[in-house]
Formats: structure tokens, C-alpha cells, sequence
């Protein structure tokens, strides 16, 4: 399963409660205000592991719209909209975690 | 590979509107129909035909009228949730006459219609994608 993650963890507890859910053959797709969770010495350390799997994604274009090019946590993969789409197709049912 | 979207979340609000039209034109491109946009709570805010954003910025709503999202009969699928909208003053002609309003603001590429639509959706399409707050 596909799960995206659209607030920052300072926000909301979505990603918490995403991660304390899914299952071992899950990944992540961090969106909209839910990249900041990809920005060293945020909340990053929550998904190091998932990370470290290959199974975190993040939006690029609301990576760079947010200034955490630079800054990002290891093992992130950045997809465009077009990547978006394959996970979608990919990781077949998409739960919205919000 | 057939996809539907729902909306939660009205245009210019956080970013909802924005990244699923950005995906829904990017799965466009990729080959895959889009079979149906369900707009649903304050997402339904994303029918007006009466916004008017600054020139120098993206009009929401136009984007969507113009990616033309309809099906064999022509007739559109964005498809706006009847009771989410008739609570927000979110009217068609037809909703207008028949309780006696005298206007009425859904665009044109959009229509009203129930819940059921987006059960449906979520029955016929591969997959279903929420986009919201």
C-alpha cells in the first residue's frame, strides 16, 4: 500500500499514527507540509528506519517550495508528480493519512 | 489504468486542490483516465464559477474546468457532493429554481450529484486517491 502524509509532524499526529499502522510491505509518500518530516533534525529520526529500507518518498516540488533541498534527512527518495502516479499504480490501494 | 480523486479541502486553503490537479494532469500525461473528481465537504468550494484570483495567479478552478474531465457521454466528472454543497451555497440552475433562489454558482465543466457517485468511483476505477485536509 501507498500511504501519503500531507502535515508536518508538528502539526498533526498523521505520521505517528501512519507509521504505527502499516505494514512491512508499505511506503510512504510525504507531501505538501508532510516533507518538513524529511528535513534533518526535524522529526526525520521517526522514519530513519522505513527510510534506510528505501521505502520513504517525498514530493520534490514541495521539498524545494519549503527551502529542505539541502537540509534533507538520508535515504529520501524524491519523486515529481509523474513519480507520484507510478507509486500510486505501483503500490496499488493509497490511503490519505491528514 | 483508470483513477478517481476526492477532495476534501476548498481552492487557495492549504494546498489540497493544487496537488491533485497537479497529479491528476501528470496521470493524464502518463496515459491513465482520470474517471472521475469527486469534490466532497469544503472541497465542493472548488465549483465556483465565481472566482476571481489576482491575474498574476493560478485560477483553481478554471484549471480544473479545463482539464475537461468528462465521460462517453459528455457529460462532466467532476462530480460536486449534493448535500456538501446545497449547505455551503453551492447552487446549480436546477437546485436554485427549485428552492427558490435567483442564482446560482457551479461551473459549467462541473456538476452536482450524491454520494453515491463517489462509491462508485471508488467501485469502477483501479484506484482511488484523497487528496484533503
Amino acid at each position: 500500500m501507498l500511504h501519503t502524509v500531507n502535515k508536518s509532524s508538528f502539526e498533526r499526529n498523521s505520521l505517528k499514527s501512519c507509521l504505527n499502522t502499516i505494514d512491512d510491505t508499505s511506503v510512504i509518500l510525504l507531501i505538501e507540509d508532510g516533507v518538513i518530516s524529511a528535513a534533518k533534525n526535524t522529526n526525520a529520526s521517526m522514519i530513519a528506519d522505513l527510510a534506510a529500507q528505501g521505502r520513504v518518498y517525498a514530493l520534490q516540488g514541495d521539498v524545494e517550495a519549503r527551502g529542505i533541498s539541502s537540509k534533507l534527512a538520508d535515504n529520501i527518495k524524491l519523486v515529481d508528480y509523474a513519480g507520484f502516479v507510478d507509486l500510486v499504480v505501483e503500490h496499488g490501494t493509497a490511503v490519505s493519512w491528514v | 489504468m483508470k483513477i478517481s480523486i476526492q477532495i476534501n479541502e476548498g481552492p487557495y486553503q492549504h494546498q489540497a486542490s493544487d496537488t491533485a490537479y497537479q497529479f491528476a494532469k501528470a496521470a493524464i500525461k502518463k496515459g491513465h483516465e482520470i474517471f472521475r473528481v469527486f469534490f466532497y465537504h469544503d472541497g465542493v468550494n472548488n465549483a465556483s464559477r465565481f472566482t476571481l484570483p489576482p491575474q498574476d495567479d493560478r485560477n483553481v478552478v478554471n484549471q480544473w474546468a479545463k482539464l475537461g474531465i468528462k465521460n462517453v457521454d459528455g457529460e462532466p466528472e467532476l462530480v460536486v457532493c449534493i448535500a456538501a454543497a446545497l449547505r455551503r451555497g453551492m447552487l446549480d440552475e436546477s437546485e436554485a429554481s427549485k428552492n427558490g433562489i435567483d442564482a446560482n454558482n457551479i461551473h459549467p465543466a462541473f456538476r452536482i450529484s450524491g454520494l453515491g457517485q463517489l462509491i462508485e468511483a471508488g467501485i469502477q476505477s483501479d484506484r482511488l486517491v484523497v487528496f484533503g485536509d
